[in-house]
């Protein structure tokens, strides 16, 4: 019973931290296809805002709010001034993003010093058996499935989520429907930048607060997006469950080198067997 | 005309003049290779900073053979391909007179075999998992048999025999292991697991799980790097409550001043210095040395975060070359190393480093730093004048036989 609940956080916690390493990617690569390099600096947008409104005295979860906030802003004003410029054109939006990642990152240490007193995690810890947990741990895993549904229910089922995959499939043509696609591409890429805001906000408690943070979801990040395939908010939930089982199980038995080995191993056969990721295979079922 | 040529030559002549005058105040030139910016620098700023003031402090006073110090600095960006570059260039094209740095031991690695093939003179400035029998190198940080002897003994006579050992996978974590392995061996303990962690891991639910099923008394936690530390947060929130001891923690990165209490609660480190030592020790010598140099320190950097070990081990080594220089005569690098090999010390800002002739390492006092659950900190015992006695009891002797290894206690020096 111990054991059993022991392997399920394991993999549960696994699984969530890739879901929430990949949320805003998801929107951002997965649907409007740029290869979002600087996604862990906008992470560290949102941690970062997260750890300076919660110091100034608000509660956890206004703080992340903030965070959340601060990173939309950030990621609105990057789509006037840069992003837009390159929808379409994903090699030089691998340059572009790269840049800004560099810029961002030496800033936070310009601006804040290489590093920050960090956030303490909310919440207690509870025991089962020999073993001890953080609740705020457990409060995330739930929070990571929470938000993949609502991100399904929004992309997948309303009819904003209906314009903005069309728009995005095809932008002539929504355009001469009479949408507005650079307001459309904008308002996604800006969800995409606060969901990245989010990651940087729910995770801060639980890390030190480093310029470089947000580059410690990147692989992560990256892995479960490719994995999921076309469809992300189809494929994300599966891509990240099998990863997370997978790299825990190797861990379990080995150790966390052999578990990060093994982790890329299984995306190198996943990419080779199914070229069209977890979505794909999805849809193929149906 | 004549006045034209009066011209010329009095202007050649100034000329020749000022080249002699710059000839005989050429600075001496030293390179430093370390980590600004990137993984590792938050602990290797102040180090910097310490290089800058030994050489400020240097030159108030006149330099060194009547020369000024020159410091040439290249951000290594914690980036091993950064430092074979730089340090090509130290040697290549600045020409330097010697060169101090490297944070991390895999740093250290990357550049050794460029100083051993042009016989650069170098100093490694950091703790580290010892064993470097290196003609060309000099190490003023501490290491295991001054860190470790020392931790994991005190530990297994208080809280118990049973240790884990978790520590960042690159030479440095996996060498200070077998250290940690050997001492709990000699000293009837067991080793109740170990687990080898990539430096660019930050999440360890997992590994806490692991570690609270083997039920150990002792955790050596020898983890590196901004995203290890997510660490003790995340081992804080989940209750694990077991005593950890290190030897990088705290006086590196001062990760009891940057994270919120208690996440480093019942943490031990040994250090060879940290800037608490005068607010801890209320009287003596170390006390004084620490007030004196923080002082100074301050005086130059008033923003700095915290003034670590590496920043003491930095300010010794250039203080050691300087030593060296004015006793050698001059920068050639071959007397001043043989100048260093002759027993040379510096009284810095922890007492007196003596560098053992035989490894080219420094001798320590060791404090015993503990942190408690409001991130004070206490010093419950000091190890005065530690040698670092493994490498020349295991047959290392630099002064000598020339070599050109790192050895560790698995594969000693062979003769």
């Amino acid at each position: 019973m111990v054991l059993l609940f022991n392997i399920i956080f394991q993999v549960t916690d696994a699984i969530s931290f890739l879901l929430l390493s990949a949320i805003g990617l998801a929107v951002i690569f997965g649907m409007m296809k740029i290869i979002n390099l600087a996604h862990g600096e906008f992470i560290t947008v949102g941690a970062y805002g997260t750890v300076v409104t919660a110091k100034m005295g608000l509660p956890l979860p206004i703080a992340m709010a903030c965070g959340v906030l601060v990173t939309v802003i950030f990621g609105f004003i990057l789509e006037r001034l840069i992003i837009r410029y390159i929808y379409g054109r994903p090699l030089d939006s691998v340059v572009a993003t790269w840049g800004i990642s560099l810029i961002v990152s030496q800033a936070f240490l310009i601006i804040f010093g290489p590093s920050t007193e960090g956030l303490k995690s909310p919440l207690g810890s509870f025991q089962v058996g020999d073993y001890s947990f953080s609740e705020y741990r457990i409060l995330l895993i739930f929070v990571s499935f929470l938000i993949l549904v609502l991100l399904y229910l929004l992309f997948m089922k309303s009819s904003f989520g209906t314009l903005a995959r069309a728009t995005i499939e095809k932008p002539v043509t929504s355009s001469a429907l009479g949408v507005d696609v650079q307001k459309v591409y904008t308002i996604t890429f800006c969800i995409g930048a606060g969901l990245a805001g989010l990651t940087g906000a729910l995770y801060i408690p639980t890390m030190t607060a480093v310029p470089s943070l947000g580059q410690a979801f990147i692989v992560s990040a990256f892995v479960s997006v490719v994995t999921a395939g076309a469809s992300p908010f189809v494929g994300l939930v599966p891509a990240a469950a099998f990863l997370g089982s997978f790299q825990t199980g190797i861990t379990f038995f080995y150790h966390a080198t052999i578990g990060l080995i093994g982790l890329l191993f299984a995306v190198i056969m996943i990419i080779r067997f199914l070229p069209s990721g977890f979505s794909g295979l999805i849809k193929r079922g149906r | 005309m004549k006045n034209i040529l009066k011209y010329v030559l009095s202007s050649l002549f100034a000329v020749f003049m000022f080249a002699g005058v710059s000839q005989a105040a050429d600075p001496i030139k030293l390179g430093i290779l370390e980590d600004e910016t990137g993984n590792f620098s938050i602990a290797v700023i102040p180090k910097i900073h310490a290089y800058e003031l030994a050489v400020k402090e240097l030159n108030e006073k006149g330099g060194v053979l009547g020369r000024q110090l020159k410091i040439i600095h290249y951000d290594t960006q914690s980036d091993n391909t950064r430092f074979q570059e730089f340090a090509r260039r130290l040697i290549k094209k600045d020409k330097v007179d010697v060169i101090f740095g490297g944070f991390s031991s895999a740093s250290r690695e990357a550049i050794r075999p460029i100083m051993d093939k042009n016989e650069q003179l170098y100093f490694y400035n950091n703790q580290y998992e010892g064993g470097v029998c290196d003609s060309n190198v000099f190490v003023t940080g501490a290491v295991p048999e001054q860190q470790f002897s020392t931790l994991v003994t005190w530990m297994m006579e208080k809280y118990g025999k049973n240790v884990y050992t978790i520590a960042a996978d690159y030479n440095f974590g996996q060498i200070s292991a077998e250290w940690v392995r050997q001492i709990v061996k000699e000293n009837g303990g067991t080793m109740v697991g170990e687990e080898f962690i990539p430096l660019s891991v930050s999440q360890f639910s997992q590994t806490i799980q692991k570690i609270q099923g083997a039920k150990p008394d002792v955790l050596m936690t020898l983890l590196v790097g901004a995203k290890q530390a997510s660490f003790y947060e995340q081992q804080a929130a989940a209750g694990l409550g077991i005593p950890m001891a290190t030897s990088v923690n705290v006086g590196q990165a001062y990760e009891h001043r940057r994270f919120k209490p208690p996440a480093l609660e019942n943490m031990y480190v040994t250090v060879n210095y940290i800037e608490e030592v005068h607010e801890v020790i209320k009287s003596g010598k170390f006390h004084d040395k620490s007030k004196d140099f923080v002082k100074r320190f301050r005086a130059l950097y008033p923003n700095e975060p915290y003034i670590n070990m590496e920043a003491a081990n930095a300010y010794n080594a250039i203080n050691l070359y300087a030593l060296a220089v004015e006793k050698a005569g001059s920068t050639d690098m071959k007397k001043v190393r043989r100048a260093l090999e002759t027993g040379i010390s510096f009284d810095g800002p922890s007492g007196v480093v003596r560098i053992d002739p035989k490894s080219h390492h420094g001798s320590h006092t060791i404090f015993l730093v503990h942190v408690d659950k409001g991130h004070v900190v206490k010093i419950p015992k000091i190890w005065e004048n530690i040698e670092p006695y493994w490498l020349g009891e295991a047959g290392c002797d630099l002064s000598k036989k020339d070599d050109y290894s790192q050895y560790t206690p698995s594969n000693p020096p062979s003769n």
